[in-house]
């Protein structure tokens, strides 16, 4: 069978077409990563071993499958992030089957180009516009070599395409700067779009809290406009459980409407800051405890709780301003009590017992607590990230005898021995701490820092906060998570027991570069581009595309002139040559252009004969070339030029 | 007749508006000698059906891009869109410039394929890819080619032929879509370019030519029963057939047999020895005569009314039968027809 595409050009096009979609080989399903790696490695083989293409019955059932295949992967859906991408990424493959003529082979390549945007529906990190350039300069290379017949070397089209890449660069400059930006979505987002579910969870129960240890994904970063306040008064509130089930915590019902938060009484001044909330596919919106009400972003709302929720899930990187008051009075008259009360008896009995007992001997709520966290001080309790695994009276055994638990083991044992003795109370989680970054000068909070702690109500003072952590692992709450593991001989996680100051600094430096990008090129939207353009007077509409046309058309106008000054005949290096062709233009033009296989001594005389005026100079002329020419004596090269010059017609 | 041409605008817009640039191109090309130079001003360009959909597509991914307010999404489709936008000027700066100008044409009998040799000179320092040569109406059998810098390339423009004499190569088109074909760029241009087409030879076994003496088609069959005449010394270049082997041992060196040459008489090729045929059945009979005559290696001369031309042998001798067979006019239109012979061509 005959193919389009030579050997070389095609193999070249298959290597493209996988660099193209190696990155969602993470994504897809293994039956399809199967398929697409097999596709392409039987098509480079049949074209080295002149097989024929498979018959259309053939690639008719496998096209059915696949789309069935994907129907089936996704949940019986075709469309949304994932399920598109899925059946784009099979679709382009299976085109390859049918290569018949050069239709087929721009097709495949429009495809490629097409599967590159899919990529940034799941990552738009610093390093994809690397990607993204690679890719696009490797497939413009072979959409050159499909222009040729036959195969043209990699040299020459990578450099035409490395090329025309350049030269496109400042048009795509001016058109991301200027191209008036819509707010969206146009017709909605598909249920998938965005990052994936990441971070805190609506349920805790003793082990959740130290998985997520495990990730140094970022949570958010923090810039504070003023003074930064003390590690311990950085607890940023994120979900808050009331319910406790025996083994987990779970969250309350949620109001989405203004009028729900809890009072609050500041005590002291406020701290103003400016948060970047990475996208984790839920309503909570980190703030640090407790956010000024007058002062939250529009479209946002106090839980019950003391939370801070967005109307919808965070699927895309979102930057607001707060102001928070470190210091304050929550709620100070609680109405309903006994929510926070509420256990169920059934479960962990010796806590129990160990409540009333302490209720008994304390009369006094606050001396109650210190009681019982003097006993997390002296008693042998440790703070580790690998606990036994607990039974189903979990606060008993750990209380009683592991005595071996991380943040979240703490704080639910310490809440429901409050709520057994009376004194309500609710777990807080959230994230606490932040490692500050000195290039940018703004803190990073990544999901390491996920912490469990409690809030206790106690009359006169409302919701008070107590972290039982602070108890066990001071140096937690002061340092951070490596220095509280570290001094007590515990073992930390990879990410960060891999942290040297050299490794630090070239993370930090990284890090401040993706919040560049995110704040100056990502976020880039309707806002920013009318707050940047309006420094130049371009807000208008009609002005923003009257710049943008004109910049364009002279960017492009350069380039044209520079392509065809490339183009233009090359400047001959023999001088003497030169003014001979200096001459010929100018007889030319008079009507006596030289013949093709004329010779200048034939041209001369002949030129003669027409015109016996001219015969002295040109017979001077000719005679200056010939021997400059073929004698080579640099000398009369200048007489020529200057002959050649004074000719008079 | 409105309706149908609305339709077709709208369903082929590209086809309709090349097709317009076309006509009122060609209406102005004037045939001209010698190199014919691609200036800016003569070269066109429009974006080819594969332009008009990767512009959709640049669509389909900035509305995209939009409604995932995706800020990488529009660096892609931007960039795609300034490449787009640069093609423009490379195809265009692929095609300019270049010199165009006619090279030799083989002669062909009719019915064969004429080759028209274009040549295309490259003066600049940037290597011309992927251009193609091709007939109006013909772009199934275009030619397509590369040029080096400052070298020159050649392509070969197939025509058809059906009758005998000068075949005018007419307007013709050099045209490229590289690098990425997004564009068309061409340009129509008209050289000095001409063929010369024998007659189409009679098929073998037609009436053979008249005997004339000893030295007929028909005897000539006979030679393998020439005298024998004697030995000779064995020469360089000889072949080993007519070697004697039985002299051999004998005479100790190899000798060759050599027959006597029977004087053959010149075969005359005569038009009035086919009285009953028409004009082109004559000229094809003759032709066929002269190709039998040349490959048997008899000298033969051709009489036609107007033209005589004496026995010989040879390609010259050949061609010049051939070409005169080719132009040859009736008298009665004598005066209208014959065309002058250039000098370039012989």
């Amino acid at each position: 069978m005959k193919e389009y595409l030579p050997l070389a050009s095609l193999w070249r096009l298959l290597a493209v077409m996988l660099l193209a979609i190696a990155p969602h080989f993470v994504r897809l399903p293994l039956w399809e990563s199967a398929l697409i790696a097999g596709v392409l490695a039987w098509r480079a083989l049949a074209v080295y071993k002149q097989w024929r293409l498979p018959p259309n019955w053939l690639k008719l059932s496998i096209t059915l499958l696949a789309f069935a295949g994907v129907l089936l992967s996704y949940n019986g859906r075709l469309s949304g992030q994932n399920a598109g991408t899925a059946l784009l990424c099979v679709m382009a493959t299976l085109k390859l089957l049918e290569f018949k003529d050069r239709r087929d082979v721009m097709v495949v390549v429009f495809l490629m180009y097409f599967m590159l945007m899919t990529h940034f529906l799941f990552s738009q990190e610093l390093w994809t516009v690397a990607y993204l350039f690679i890719c696009v300069l490797a497939t413009t290379a072979v959409l050159i070599e499909c222009q040729h017949r036959g195969a043209l070397a990699p040299r020459h089209t990578l450099r035409k395409g490395a090329a025309m890449l350049l030269q496109a660069l400042p048009l795509m400059i001016l058109l991301f700067i200027l191209f008036p930006r819509i707010p969206g979505p146009l017709w909605g987002l598909p249920s998938d779009a965005g990052a994936a579910r990441s971070g805190l969870s609506d349920r805790m129960a003793p082990g959740d809290i130290s998985s997520l240890i495990e990730s140094d994904a970022i949570a958010f970063r923090v810039t504070f406009r003023d003074a930064v306040p003390p590690p311990a008064a950085r607890y940023w509130r994120g979900p808050v459980f009331d319910s406790f089930d025996g083994r987990g915590w779970e969250e309350g019902f949620v109001t989405l409407a203004p009028g729900y938060g809890p009072e609050i009484e500041p005590l002291a001044q406020p701290v103003r800051y400016e948060i970047t909330l990475e996208p984790h596919r839920t309503r909570w919106l980190m703030a640090l405890d407790m956010p000024v009400p007058a002062t939250i972003p529009e479209d946002t709302f106090f839980g019950r709780e003391g939370t801070l929720l967005a109307r919808r899930n965070v699927i895309e990187r979102q930057r607001y301003e707060l102001t928070s008051y470190t210091d304050y009075r929550l709620v100070p008259q609680l109405a309903a009590p006994a929510r926070y009360l509420r256990l169920p008896d059934t479960y962990n009995p010796r806590t129990l017992a160990l409540a009333r007992e302490l209720r008994a001997r304390h009369d006094d709520d606050s001396a109650l607590i210190q009681q019982v966290l003097r006993m997390f001080r002296e008693q042998a309790y440790y703070y580790t990230l690998q606990p036994p695994r607990l039974g189903r009276n979990s606060v008993d055994e750990f209380l009683f005898e592991t005595r071996r638990g991380f943040c979240e083991h703490y704080a639910s044992a310490f809440a429901v021995l409050m709520r057994a003795a009376g004194i309500p109370s609710r777990v807080v989680t959230g994230y606490q701490g932040g490692q500050r970054n000195d290039i940018g000068g703004y803190y990073v909070v990544r999901q390491s820092d996920a912490h469990a702690w409690t809030e206790v109500w106690l009359a006169g003072r409302g919701w008070v906060r107590v972290d039982p952590t602070a108890a066990v692992a001071p140096q937690r709450i002061e340092q951070s998570l490596e220095a509280a593991l570290s001094a007590l001989g515990e073992g930390l996680p990879g990410h960060l027991s891999a942290r040297t100051r050299l490794r630090y600094m070239v993370e930090a430096r990284w890090d401040w570069a993706n919040a560049q990008w995110n704040a100056l090129v990502l976020a880039y939207g309707p806002e920013l581009q009318q707050e940047f353009l309006s420094r130049f007077g371009l807000d208008d509409l009609r002005r923003m595309i009257l710049a943008l046309t004109i910049a364009l058309t002279s960017v492009l106008a350069v380039i044209g002139l520079m392509l065809l000054r490339r183009a233009a005949p090359a400047r001959i290096e023999d001088a003497a040559l030169r003014e001979w062709h200096r001459l010929t233009r100018r007889l030319g033009r008079a009507g006596f252009p030289q013949g093709p296989s004329e010779g200048p001594r034939d041209y001369a005389d002949r030129v003669s004969r027409e015109r016996p005026q001219w015969q002295a100079q040109l017979d001077a002329i000719a005679r200056l070339y010939l021997g400059t020419r073929y004698q080579t004596s640099a000398a009369d090269t200048a007489k020529l030029r200057r002959a050649v010059r004074r000719l008079q017609l | 007749m409105r309706v149908w041409l609305v339709f077709k605008i709208l369903l082929h817009p590209l086809r309709w508006a090349q097709d317009r640039i076309d006509a009122w191109v060609m209406s102005r090309v004037k045939r001209q000698p010698g190199p014919i130079t691609v200036s800016r001003n003569r070269v066109y360009i429009l974006p080819t059906r594969f332009g008009y959909f990767f512009a959709l597509m640049l669509l389909v991914m900035l509305l995209g891009a939009m409604n995932y307010s995706n800020s990488m999404a529009f660096l892609l489709t931007f960039l795609l869109a300034g490449i787009a936008l640069v093609c423009m000027h490379h195809t265009h700066a692929n095609l300019v410039n270049v010199q165009m100008r006619a090279g030799s044409c083989e002669p062909v009998f009719a019915g064969e394929t004429a080759h028209f040799e274009l040549r295309v000179d490259n003066p600049s320092v940037t290597p011309r890819y992927s251009l193609v040569a091709s007939w109006p109406k013909r772009e199934q059998q275009a030619v397509p080619g590369d040029v080096e810098a400052r070298g020159s390339g050649l392509f070969l423009l197939a025509l058809p032929t059906a009758q005998r004499g000068w075949l005018q190569g007419g307007v013709f088109s050099l045209s490229t879509e590289y690098p990425l074909g997004l564009f068309h760029a061409w340009t129509w241009a008209e050289l000095d370019m001409r063929c010369l087409v024998f007659p189409k030879p009679a098929t073998h076994g037609g009436t053979p030519p008249p005997a004339a003496g000893h030295g007929g088609l028909t005897s000539s069959e006979a030679s393998g029963q020439d005298e024998f005449a004697g030995l000779r010394p064995y020469r360089r270049g000889d072949t080993p057939r007519s070697i004697h082997w039985k002299s051999l041992p004998k005479l100790q060196q190899p000798m060759v047999k050599q027959f006597a040459e029977t004087l053959e008489q010149d075969l005359w090729l005569d038009w009035s020895a086919l009285s009953g045929l028409d004009v082109e059945a004559r000229l094809s009979q003759l032709t066929r005569w002269v190709l039998d005559a040349e490959a048997l290696q008899r000298n033969y001369g051709l009489r036609l009314p107007g033209t005589v031309i004496a026995p010989g042998r040879g390609d010259g001798h050949r061609h010049a039968c051939l070409k005169a067979l080719a132009l040859y006019a009736p008298p009665s239109a004598a005066d209208a027809a014959s065309p002058a012979d250039p000098a370039s061509h012989s």
